[in-house]
């Protein structure tokens, strides 16, 4: 059931049988499937083989954990390594020396720089920050617009001198502005430009001797194919850059530029765009990030979320079921009606290691009414029935169907989508646990 | 053959940047051997055709090359031509206008991908062409989305239909429609918010744009425009898929193509799923929209002669 990496190495290793020892043989097999998934992901083809190298030369000749198969030592050693590679910690924002504090947003066109700096501001405000937005992007008709609106909204103050003033100007006058408006942190929107566009680097440039910002950040949207690691390489050159920030991360993308970004570049992510709303801005986990590029799913998110808007006894339980695959459809009742009170549905769903695949249930849970439907179905369940759907024959079902007012095949189709999603469920506590005590599981 | 420098000038960064290696990879050497394949393969993944395409790619040619007994390294490259004009489709094609009366023609994508700015030049070119033109500011949700498209409005010198932000797309898709007709208008051209595809409930939001379309004038909307950013990995196929589920897309705007993109995933979604690319976005200009040309795009990837112009 799952998709990309984990699940290919599983179908490479079947044929293998136990084995002591990591063989050159299985390892290339392995790695096969690796350097596949890396690049399907959109991590740069160079840092893809100097991944692929490292990964072979730990891998060969490792003895296999007792309680590891050789396809789940090979995922363990390349999740490992690719936690390392993005940067094990998340990484914050360096708002010390002068006030105020500068963050300069830098990046391509329709990276997504001016929602990102009003998604900024909304967060440094919640950390108890007063943030100025600065509209430095004179160029894209009606950025400056767009800024004012935004800030507007969050009830932040833009400093704007128009589309006319120089851009290196604006940045200047909204940092002495600052001081004398009472802001402690000034965010300098910028506008798009090409990498290679060599008048419009060198105002960039300017801007960064003027300000003296504490953090440059590259906005890269997280879509963004082969060429990150030329933008990336190409704004820090000119910049060096401290940071990058992912945009557009809540769509369907693997995400592997930020691999390539922070290979190239050292600097490490900070943060994701995780909507379209100005709070939908999250700090970077690598290790996530990790597993969404291996396509594990981003499972330890999904936790942790459920964490912030469920009582701490529910998600225990929901965390035990998880790790033992002891998965019921009280448990899923119960998710149901969590899962609802945390906002959009689809952005949760793209957490659960493949649901992205999953037509039935994608469809199910996106449709809300469908979801009160689901909710009537397992209520009309007796509680053994929840906890072992398998004694659900045919009257049962024409009973629970008509206590629900769905149909019987509503309620089979609920059953078997839920069997398959157990056996998901099952399949990755599986491997969660076996790759031993890792951070994310712990925080409860 | 003014267009063709200026499309070639517009991928000559690309070009050489990555193609001119591939050229001169394929000119340069004397055997085939499967270094030359494996380098071959790298090129094209680096150009974005994705991982599995280009691996696919690489074994037709290496077919071919066996079945024609090709012995020169120099002989892939016409061979490779061929193959990514296969892909691509050799024909040049035109945005599908209605022969009378009025045209609608939907503009979407992710955001980000150029869709406002991709309208205001469309928009100019359309009236150069002689046709009345009126844009809908559809994109009711970004933060002054209508004031750029405004913008871009008055540079093409064409009218705007636009309502306060937050108001139903399809209404203002509705209103410029009904503008259109009594206006005499022969292309209504819909701006639409940036989405991300897998937002079940966006998508849906374009479907009702489509059928108000539909409802409002026969055959509408006559065009979908996906518009995606060169730069974009192996997402862009998904993109194209998902909004052609919901949309109806009948062709593709690639732009930024003249940075170091490659835009090769263009390559994928034609050969996938069948939709050509029909414009390309190469600068910064009002008129920086062209129509794409398969042959010199070909070309210009792979570093051919110069005479070789078209159009």
């Amino acid at each position: 059931m799952f998709e990309g990496l984990a699940g290919r190495l599983q179908e490479a290793f079947a044929r293998l049988r136990q084995k002591g020892k990591l063989s050159e043989a299985d390892v290339d097999d392995a790695l096969r499937e690796v350097r596949r998934a890396l690049l399907a992901a959109d991590v740069h083809f160079t840092v893809v083989r100097d991944f692929v190298q490292r990964v072979r030369e730990r891998a060969v000749g490792q003895e296999v954990m007792k309680s590891l198969t050789p396809a789940q030592q090979v995922v363990k050693i390349v999740h490992d390594e690719l936690t390392a590679l993005m940067g094990g910690q998340q990484a914050g924002l360096n708002l010390s020396g002068r006030k105020p504090a500068v963050l300069l947003l830098v990046g391509l066109q329709g990276a997504g720089k001016t929602t990102t700096a009003a998604k900024l501001a909304n967060w440094l405000r919640k950390q108890g920050r007063r943030p100025l937005l600065a509209a430095a992007d004179v160029y894209r008709p009606a950025a400056v617009r767009q800024l004012q609106v935004l800030g507007e909204q969050l009830g932040v103050p833009v400093f704007s001198m128009g589309d006319r003033s120089d851009p290196v100007d604006i940045a200047k006058a909204a940092v002495e502005h600052a001081a004398g408006a009472g802001c402690d942190v000034v965010l300098v929107d910028t506008a798009g430009r090409l990498h290679v566009d060599e008048e419009l680097m060198a105002e960039l440039e300017r801007i960064k001797e003027a300000v003296q910002p504490s953090e440059i950040l590259l906005v890269v949207d997280a879509m963004t194919g082969q060429v990150a690691v030329e933008v990336a390489e190409a704004f820090h050159r000119r910049l060096h850059l401290t940071g990058a920030i992912f945009t557009k991360l809540d769509g369907d993308t693997k995400g592997g530029a930020a691999l390539s970004i922070r290979a190239v570049t050292g600097c490490p992510v900070k943060f994701a765009g995780v909507g379209e709303k100005t709070d939908a801005l999250e700090p970077f986990h690598p290790d996530r990030m990790a597993s969404r590029i291996l396509g594990m799913g981003d499972v330890l998110t999904l936790i942790e979320k459920a964490q912030e808007a469920v009582d701490a006894e529910k998600a225990k339980q929901l965390e035990r079921h998880l790790r033992e695959g002891e998965f019921t459809l009280e448990d899923f009742l119960e998710q149901l009606r969590q899962v609802r009170k945390l906002g959009p549905l689809d952005q949760l769903l793209g957490m659960i290691p493949g649901m992205g695949r999953w037509k039935g249930v994608q469809n199910l849970q996106v449709d809300e009414r469908q979801l009160s439907r689901v909710e009537a179905i397992i209520l009309s369940m007796t509680p053994e029935e929840r906890r072992n759907p398998d004694i659900i024959d045919g009257s049962r079902r024409r009973r629970i169907a008509a206590g629900s007012g769905t149909r019987v095949e509503e309620v089979g189709r609920l059953l078997k989508q839920f069997r398959e999603m157990k056996k998901m469920v099952k399949q990755f506590s599986g491997m969660a646990k076996k790759f031993g005590r890792r951070k994310g599981f712990r925080p409860f | 053959m003014g267009l063709f420098e200026q499309f070639r000038s517009g991928l000559a960064r690309t070009r050489e940047a990555f193609f001119g290696k591939m050229a001169s990879l394929v000119t340069g050497r004397g055997k085939l051997d499967d270094a030359l394949f494996d380098e071959l393969e790298e090129l094209l993944i680096m150009a974005d055709v994705g991982v599995d395409a280009a691996t696919a790619w690489v074994d037709a040619l290496r077919r071919e090359a066996r079945a024609r007994k090709i012995q020169e390294a120099s002989a892939l490259r016409p061979l490779l031509r061929e193959m990514l004009l296969d892909a691509l489709g050799r024909e040049p094609v035109p945005l599908n206008l209605a022969p009378r009366g009025l045209s609608v023609v939907l503009v979407v994508g992710v955001n980000g991908s150029g869709k406002t700015t991709t309208i205001g030049r469309l928009a100019y070119r359309l009236k150069r062409e002689g046709r009345a033109v009126l844009l809908a500011a559809g994109d009711t949700f970004r933060a002054a989305a209508a004031d750029q498209l405004e913008v871009w409005a008055r540079r093409a010198g064409v009218d705007l239909v636009r309502q306060q932000e937050g108001s139903d797309p399809a209404a203002v898709v509705f209103d410029a429609i009904r503008a259109g007709k009594s206006r005499g208008a022969d292309v209504v051209l819909c701006d639409t918010a940036g989405r991300l595809h897998n937002k079940a409930n966006l998508m849906a939001e374009l479907e009702k744009i489509r059928r108000i379309a539909a409802r409002e004038v026969e055959g509408a909307p006559q065009e979908v425009l996906l518009v995606i950013d060169a730069s974009t990995g192996q997402n862009a196929l998904n993109q194209a898929k998902v909004f052609t589920e919901s949309a109806g897309v009948t062709g593709v705007v690639l732009t930024k193509l003249d940075g170091t993109a490659k835009g090769g995933m263009a390559l994928a979604i034609r050969k996938e799923l069948g939709i050509p690319v029909k414009f390309a976005g190469l600068g910064e200009g009002l008129d920086d929209l062209h129509p794409f040309d398969s042959e010199a795009f070909v070309d210009a990837l792979l570093g051919a002669p110069s005479e070789g112009g078209s159009s």
